[in-house]
C-alpha cells in the first residue's frame, strides 16, 4: 500500500453499512410477516424431500408466496444445487 | 371523545417513558385534560420520571380489579392542572391486565379526558400488546441504531395487524416516528444513521427528533419531565414535537451540528 493510498483510504462509514443491513433484514421480515403461518413448515418439508436426493444446506431453499391478485397467489420455490452434486 | 395515543418501540431503553412524560406534559400544558398511563406492569417507572413516586397509593391493576376507583388511583400533577398519572402495578403477575378490564378503564377515562397517553413496556408480550390495542395514534420511539430500527419495524407490523382498529376493519392507527438520542455530529462523521435513513427504512411520518442531551438525565434525576426544561435542546425539541402532534407545522431543529464560536471553543460549554 503506497503512502497515497493510505491518505486516500476511504473506509466505508458504518452508518451506510447499517442502512444496507437494515434494508435487507427489514424487507425480509416484512415479507415473512405477510405470508401465511404454514410457510415455514412447508419450507422445512420441501427441504426434507429434496434432501432425500441431494445434500443441500438450509439456506439453499427459499420459498415465498406472493399474492398477485385476490384470486391468484404464486408459490415460488428456489433451490440452489451445489455444483459438485449435479 | 378522547384520543388514545400509545408510545411504543419494541426495544427497551430507547426513551418511551421519557417521551410519554414529556409529550403528555406538553399536551396538558396546552390546556388539554391529559392522563398518562403506565402499562409496564411489574416495572413501574413513569411515577419516578414524573416525580410523583411517593404519592402512589393505588395503581392501574387495583382499578381493573375493582379494589380502588380511578379517582383514588390517579395522581394529579402538582405543576400542571390538567395533567394526571395512572401508575403501573408492581405485581409480578404479567397477565394482570385483561383486554376487557383495560377497555373498561379507557372508556371511563375517555368521558373525562381529551388525551390518554399509554406508556408501553418494551417487548411484544401482553403488556405491550394491551398498550397498543386500543390506540388511535402511535408514537414509535426509535434510536438511530440497527436493533432499535428493526424492532420499531416489528412494532409497526403489530400496530397494523394486532390492534382493535385492524381487527374491526376501522381506519388504521396513525403512526408517527419519534427519533431520540440523535447525535448530528456522529451523523456527519458517518457513524450514525441519519433522520433520512431511518425515515426511508420505516416509511412513516416523522413527528420529532430529540437530540442526545444532558438535559434528559438531569430531568429524570430530579423527577421533572424534560419538556419543562424549556432552556434545553431536548426540552425545545419535545415542545416542537407536541406542536406537530397537535397539527401545527413546525420546522425541525437540532438536525445539524451546532457551529461553535471561537470563545465557546476555547472555554467550552
Amino acid at each position: 500500500m503506497s503512502l497515497l493510498d493510505y491518505f486516500r483510504s476511504t473506509k466505508k462509514n458504518t452508518a451506510s453499512t447499517a442502512k444496507e443491513r437494515l434494508q435487507i433484514i427489514v424487507a425480509h421480515e416484512r415479507n415473512r410477516r405477510n405470508s401465511p403461518d404454514y410457510l415455514p413448515q412447508l419450507e422445512r418439508d420441501i427441504l426434507a424431500v429434496i434432501r432425500k436426493y441431494v445434500d443441500i444446506a438450509d439456506d439453499q431453499v427459499s420459498v415465498s408466496l406472493e399474492k398477485s391478485s385476490d384470486e391468484l397467489s404464486v408459490l415460488e420455490l428456489n433451490v440452489t444445487f451445489p455444483d459438485d452434486k449435479k | 371523545m378522547a384520543k388514545i395515543i400509545v408510545v411504543t418501540s419494541g426495544k427497551g431503553g430507547v426513551g418511551k417513558t421519557t417521551s410519554s412524560a414529556a409529550i403528555g406534559t406538553g399536551i396538558a400544558m396546552r390546556g388539554f385534560k391529559t392522563v398518562i398511563i403506565d402499562f409496564d406492569i411489574g416495572l413501574r417507572n413513569l411515577d419516578l420520571i414524573m416525580g410523583c413516586e411517593r404519592r402512589v397509593v393505588y395503581d392501574f391493576v387495583n382499578v381493573i380489579n375493582g379494589e380502588a376507583n380511578l379517582k383514588q388511583a390517579m395522581i394529579k400533577d402538582k405543576r400542571i392542572d390538567t395533567l394526571f398519572i395512572l401508575p403501573a402495578s408492581q405485581t409480578r403477575d404479567k397477565d394482570a391486565l385483561s383486554k376487557e378490564g383495560v377497555e373498561r378503564i379507557l372508556n371511563e377515562l375517555a368521558e373525562e379526558f381529551d388525551y390518554i397517553i399509554c406508556d408501553s413496556p418494551a417487548g411484544i408480550e401482553s403488556g405491550a400488546m394491551m398498550a397498543l390495542y386500543f390506540a388511535d395514534e402511535a408514537i414509535v420511539v426509535t434510536n438511530p441504531e440497527v436493533s432499535s430500527v428493526r424492532d420499531s419495524d416489528r412494532i409497526l407490523g403489530m400496530l397494523s395487524s394486532k390492534s382493535r382498529r385492524a381487527e374491526q376493519g376501522l381506519p388504521g392507527i396513525k403512526e408517527h416516528l419519534l427519533l431520540t438520542r440523535y447525535n448530528p455530529e456522529r451523523v456527519v462523521k458517518g457513524e450514525m444513521l441519519s433522520v433520512e435513513d431511518v425515515g426511508e427504512i420505516l416509511a412513516i411520518k416523522l413527528l420529532g427528533v430529540i437530540p442526545e442531551s444532558q438535559a434528559v438525565l438531569n430531568a429524570s434525576n430530579s423527577g421533572t419531565p424534560v419538556i419543562l426544561d424549556e432552556e434545553s435542546d431536548a426540552g425545545q425539541a419535545y415542545l416542537d414535537t407536541v406542536a406537530r402532534l397537535l397539527g401545527e407545522d413546525v420546522p425541525f431543529r437540532f438536525l445539524n451540528v451546532e457551529k461553535k464560536g471561537l470563545l465557546k471553543r476555547i472555554f467550552g460549554g
